[in-house]
């Protein structure tokens, strides 16, 4: 086991073990802090910028929704946490070298070519699905995987079951089997 | 300190940590779905493993509460497949695809995208899904020590035994 990855990333344990003391370290200050404790999450936020771009076209209508209304159309904690990871990820690449743009993700491109028009259509349909998953069940790996199975949440096993269960059936009909580069 | 600060700061550190970890890649999230590279397991296990521990002792201490989602049957079950499927297809979960977008990888907007539609499309579903897949059996929020009778450090002592194990094959197997 090497502490560094040929790219100069850390061990996986290393940075999933920092992120658990994150999480304590999270879940204390919000409670200190805020008065009420909040756990590592991300895809309510994905709700409340739906809402907040539907907003100036479609005030009323986004008034009258009985699922905004109840998720809160606002900037909120969460919503600043993945603002925050996208501005966490960018340091960390910019400062190890890691960062590159890149149009089509290399295992896509080798089953579907490098076209981009193909890349958009799997990503936001299979986002589309996703998210609406995401929300049925209440959560995402961050909220049901990690936080949930942080604090033995029976719903939090149930569901990271589920996501990868179905997430290695679905994987090998689209990418095929594992033998296929 | 206000709400947003704090968010934003918790944010910074979650997503160095993640990109350090290397698993906001589209490539690492499909090659775990198709079992060849288990880094995001490793990474999500040991901070399940690290974050348990931690959170249980606050937690006994009534230093906080937990907030535990409803079991809720067919939410869980059905939204659950539905999240897996499109997340095998769209190779980022909601967390890491802002954080692939940090790191240069552009075409991490299309899932964006497609995540916010998806989000207002559930919006505008949500008294369909009420009435229907909502409504089914809900468990209410559960705790797996309760719903077992056992003590919660037993519980931990066996998921941290089973994980031990789990990535011990993981590194024996090279993946």
């Amino acid at each position: 086991m090497k502490w560094k990855t040929d790219d100069g990333g850390w061990n996986p344990y290393l940075s999933g073990a920092m992120t658990g003391i994150l999480a304590i370290a999270s879940a204390l200050a919000t409670t200190r802090v805020l008065g009420k404790t909040n756990y590592l999450g991300a895809s309510t936020t994905f709700v409340r910028a739906a809402g907040l771009l539907q907003k100036p076209v479609a005030q009323e209508h986004v008034a009258a929704n009985e699922y905004y209304t109840k998720e809160k159309i606002k900037v909120d904690w969460q919503f600043m946490l993945v603002v925050g990871i996208f501005l966490g990820a960018l340091l960390s690449s910019l400062t190890d070298g890691s960062f590159r743009a890149e149009a089509v993700p290399p295992t896509w491109s080798r089953r579907f070519g490098p076209g981009v028009t193909k890349r958009a259509a799997g990503a936001i349909l299979g986002g589309l699905v996703a998210m609406v998953g995401a929300r049925m069940a209440d959560g995402c790996p961050s909220g049901h995987g990690l936080s949930g199975m942080m604090q033995l949440s029976v719903s939090g096993f149930v569901a990271l079951a589920m996501f990868f269960g179905t997430g290695i059936v679905v994987a090998r009909l689209v990418y095929g089997g594992r033998s296929r580069e | 300190m206000n709400e947003q600060i704090l968010g934003l700061i918790t944010g910074v550190a979650f997503g160095f940590l993640l990109q350090k970890g290397r698993v906001l890649r589209f490539d690492k999230q499909v090659a775990a779905m198709r079992l060849k590279d288990m880094t995001i397991l490793k990474f999500m296990l040991a901070a399940i493993l690290v974050g348990m521990v931690g959170l249980h002792l606050l937690a006994h201490f009534d230093i906080l509460a937990f907030k535990h989602k409803p079991m809720n049957l067919g939410a869980v079950a059905v939204g659950g497949a539905l999240f897996g499927a499109g997340w095998a297809v769209m190779g980022f979960c909601p967390g890491t695809s802002v954080g692939a977008l940090g790191e240069g990888r552009w075409h991490a907007v299309f899932a964006i995208v497609g995540m916010l539609l998806g989000a207002a499309a559930y919006a505008e579903l949500y008294p369909f899904f009420q009435r229907t897949v909502l409504a089914w059996k809900n468990f209410g929020p559960i705790a797996l020590p309760e719903t077992l009778g056992l003590n919660p450090w037993l519980v931990i002592a066996l998921f941290w035994a089973l994980c031990l194990a789990l990535l011990a094959w993981f590194e024996k197997k090279k993946l």
